[in-house]
């Protein structure tokens, strides 16, 4: 379903939007739900991913990886392995270059340079179970796992910490001898887990909570949870004997690949070529390097062999990933009016083995829907022994939703409100200062609550023991960053688009279809491909929910120049000036003169110089994402199982390009914070290791787990793009678990504060809750 | 005058004060100004000729692309945020 304030929807048999191109909504292109173009490739299995590059005489990387969690590196002996027939070259730490300890933004955020060359490979202490040791390239995949098997480590075990609140404790071990917390440039005085703290506040806390006739406070625990893309990481590098370097990878920024894989190794971006795969998923956790170097390394050290990485899935999940987990304190008071008076906030997000957890965007997610005066959020950015975090889908919004949106569900339970009335009283609108300061331009945050008001999901009665309903709302930036493409029209009128964004979610359609507007024509003419980082300007990554939109824009701007240089051009062979040229309805027209949009084209091409343009943009206008989700669960009182019984989501969308493509982003989303919300989590035991490092054991969730997902697109356009548009990937999964635990709670009356919530801490709590009632009073 | 919110952890070098107005015409200007009235607080914010890794700059509400040199109207508010990633 599609809510648009000032345009009417279209709406197929079933109520969903089936798009509104054609004219219908005002755009040609627009709103339509066109093939992709890597459709066909896809479903046919031709599309090449990472593991399909195959080279001749390429080599097979593996990866030694530490089985303990944290222990001093004692000595490493490689010689059996290196003796091994078959093994062409075997690297350790040792094989990288120093580099200095130094934070730099290489595209994916601040990175200290160190800690990215040491979770390559570790240096002299390894700091979380699946830690890579050493590398080895062999003439097959088999001799290189046995070659592993030769390598000798000697370690000196040492206590792992394997939470945020014991890392921060006084006596806890030390990761990093040299870690210091940093407090917004001062720098502490004493080794510490603690990476950074940061704060925002306004207003006076004290008389918010005076002013307040409810006040709730709890506290919520997370684990870390893994992206599960489908597809491993996967890279071929060759370094050859000119010192050229080429790296065919799955990837969402192969310019961000290019810079990290620069850096770490002290090699001029210039000598090194990236070409990035189809993508398998990514979801943030394909933006980190984890092979590239490595296989760069050992192509060099083999004698300039292609040398081909790919890991399992039991290396994915100890070595990649995850998102943080968390440790989350929220205290909300309220008014009798339903007004909230003050909010306070403490939350420590595990940072894995480096510093770099996405405290700083939870942060900003925590209150961001809501119009408040009175605040204090304190984050820490805390390092553990688990790897390094990795960006997840709106990075730390889920697990900052699930602990405010909760509360906010008690307030309201405790102020007699309907939580979506209550939501209509605090909700922020255009105006409005959000939590960590600046002031909203045009968001469309009420308009979700209002439409799943008015949805009938949420009036229809919902019948039968142990169910209930709950709701939740989730926030998140979106990022517009730097995207450059190139347009090419040739002699039939179509146009070949070249762009450096990898297609994760549709994008090429999506960038094609807003080219196809700003040039007048069928989305079907223009042909779009994504290329490598010798054949396009830079691009920042398919990250942020920035695609659509600033690449986006780049389309835009492409097909304004491109139609620029057809008039100019046309002016010259209707010597008239291009002013004077009409350009409606893909005709061009002078006078007597007309011609299509293709006669156009094979006029100029017989006539001069070919026609490309190019463009490079860095956009300011990013619109922020709202969503609004509402679901319906039945609880089983004798297993703790959950089962969703239907679930809507309404969202900001901004302009939906491809509705069907947004629909998917708000599916994915929901599914994934589901997962998250109900089975998702890593299993450590007391030691640091890792127990559940399979798909078999890490549960995502499967068709048989998800109901079908309504969704309503609701579009406020955003005044910063052409069309309107908003990033859209991320904010889907911010609000499900919130929306999960206020729903279980209605179902069976337990306030759930840790994620997942499995069967078994559902039985925990209701028994807790059983056994309360018993005792006398 | 743009006016400038102070982040929470600097306002121990501003006597407290949440917002102030300096005078200047790029972010850098107005953080140059700020140090002259609340010394110390630019090395809190830059490091070099740049904004500190992990901090970023929204005037009038919207992310800057370009850090210092990101240009500010006397009616500007200035606010220095955590820089975000996506996922």
């Amino acid at each position: 379903m599609s809510v648009d304030p000032q345009r009417d929807p279209v709406k197929g048999q079933n109520g969903q939007n089936v798009g509104q191109g054609g004219g219908k909504n005002g755009y040609r292109v627009i709103g339509s739900r066109p093939l992709r173009p890597d459709g066909t490739d896809k479903v046919t299995g031709r599309a090449r991913f990472g593991a399909d590059i195959r080279l001749p005489d390429t080599l097979y990387g593996k990866i030694l990886r530490s089985p303990h969690a944290h222990a001093r590196i004692r000595a490493i002996d490689t010689s059996r392995a290196q003796a091994l027939p078959g093994v062409k070259a075997v690297v350790t730490a040792a094989d990288l270059p120093s580099v200095e300890s130094k934070i730099q933004d290489l595209g994916e955020g601040a990175i200290n340079l160190r800690y990215l060359s040491d979770n390559l490979l570790a240096h002299s202490k390894v700091l979380y179970h699946g830690h890579p040791i050493a590398a080895v390239a062999a003439t097959s995949p088999h001799i290189a796992e046995e070659a592993l098997a030769l390598i000798q480590v000697e370690y000196e075990l040492l206590p792992p910490v394997l939470d945020a609140r014991s890392a921060m404790a006084e006596d806890a071990p030390i990761l990093h001898e040299d870690l210091r917390t940093d407090e917004m440039g001062v720098r502490g005085d004493r080794p510490t887990n603690v990476a950074s703290h940061l704060r925002h506040q306004r207003g006076d806390l004290e008389a918010g909570f005076a002013a307040a006739d409810v006040i709730v406070e709890r506290e919520f625990f997370t684990s870390p949870v893994h992206q599960g893309y489908i597809e491993p990481q996967a890279a071929t590098a060759l370094y050859n004997a000119d010192g050229q370097i080429t790296i065919w990878t799955t990837t969402q920024g192969p310019f961000s690949v290019r810079e990290q894989v620069a850096q770490v190794l002290q090699i001029p971006i210039g000598r090194i070529r990236v070409i990035p795969t189809e993508i398998g998923g990514g979801f943030g956790g394909k933006i980190n390097v984890y092979l590239e170097p490595v296989a760069v390394l050992l192509s060099r050290k083999a004698g300039h062999h292609p040398v081909k990485m790919v890991m399992n899935r039991d290396e994915v999940l100890k070595a990649t990933g995850p998102t943080s987990g968390s440790y989350i304190r929220v205290k909300m008071g309220a008014n009798k009016e339903g007004k909230i008076t003050a909010a306070q906030v403490f939350m420590a997000y595990e940072a894995g083995a480096y510093p770099g957890s996405p405290v700083g965007a939870g942060a900003g997610v925590i209150l961001a829907p809501y119009r408040l005066e009175n605040l204090q959020i304190d984050g820490y950015d805390v390092v553990v022994n688990k790897p390094r975090a990795a960006a997840y889908r709106a990075p730390g919004g889920t697990n900052a939703a699930f602990a405010s949106e909760t509360v906010i569900d008690e307030l309201c339970e405790k102020l007699g409100m309907d939580p979506l009335e209550f939501r209509l009283i605090n909700g922020a609108k255009e105006g409005d200062r959000r939590a960590d300061g600046p002031v909203y331009a045009r968001i469309g945050y009420l308009e979700t609550v209002k439409a799943i008001q008015a949805h009938p999901h949420y009036t229809a009665p919902l019948e039968g023991k142990h169910r209930g309903r709950g709701v939740a709302s989730g926030f998140w930036f979106n990022w517009g960053g730097r995207s450059s493409a190139t347009a090419s029209l040739n002699a039939d009128g179509s146009v070949s688009l070249v762009e450096g964004s990898p297609d994760i979610g549709g994008t090429r359609a999506s960038i094609a279809m807003q080219l196809a507007e700003s040039l007048g024509i069928p989305y079907e003419q223009v042909k779009p491909q994504v290329t490598d980082t010798d054949s396009v300007a830079y691009n920042d990554v398919t990250g942020g929910s920035r695609t659509t939109f600033a690449t986006g824009l780049a389309a835009y701007e492409l097909g304004q120049k491109l139609k620029a240089e057809m008039l100019r051009r046309l002016a010259d062979l209707w010597e008239t000036e291009p002013e004077a040229i009409h350009y409606e309805d893909g005709v061009f027209s002078h006078g007597e003169e007309r011609l299509g949009f293709q006669e156009a084209a094979a006029k100029i091409h017989e006539t001069g110089e070919p026609v490309m343009v190019s463009t490079t943009v860095y956009p300011k206008g990013v619109g922020p994402g709202f969503a609004t989700h509402v679901v319906d669960v039945e609880v089983d009182p004798e297993t703790g199982k959950v089962t969703i019984l239907r679930y809507t989501a309404a969202q900001d969308v901004g302009k939906a390009i491809h509705p069907s493509y947004v629909e998917g982003q708000i599916h994915g989303g929901v599914a994934q914070g589901i997962g998250w919300g109900l089975n998702e989590e890593y299993v450590y035991d007391q030691e640091g290791h890792l127990l559940n490092a399979s798909f078999l054991d890490y549960r995502i969730p499967t068709a048989l787990d998800l109901p079908m997902i309504d969704t309503v697109l609701v579009e406020a356009p955003n005044p910063g793009h052409p069309y309107g548009v908003r990033g859209v990937g991320e904010v889907p999964i911010v609000p499900p678990a919130a929306a999960l635990a206020n729903a279980i709670y209605r179902a069976v009356g337990v306030r759930m504060n840790v994620l997942p919530m499995s069967p078994a801490r559902i039985l925990e709590a209701i028994w807790a809750k059983e056994a309360q009632a018993k005792e006398p009073v | 005058m743009p006016t400038v919110w102070i982040p929470p952890l600097l306002r121990e070098l501003t006597g407290g004060q949440e917002r102030v107005t300096v005078p200047g015409r790029t972010v850098g200007e107005v953080i140059q100004a700020l140090e002259e009235r609340f010394p110390g607080i630019q090395e809190r914010l830059c490091q070099g000729n740049r904004l500190r890794p992990g901090i970023t700059v929204t005037v009038d509400g919207v992310l800057g692309a370009k850090g210092l040199r990101e240009a500010v109207s006397p009616e500007s508010e200035v606010h220095f945020v955590p820089a975000i990633g996506g996922g």
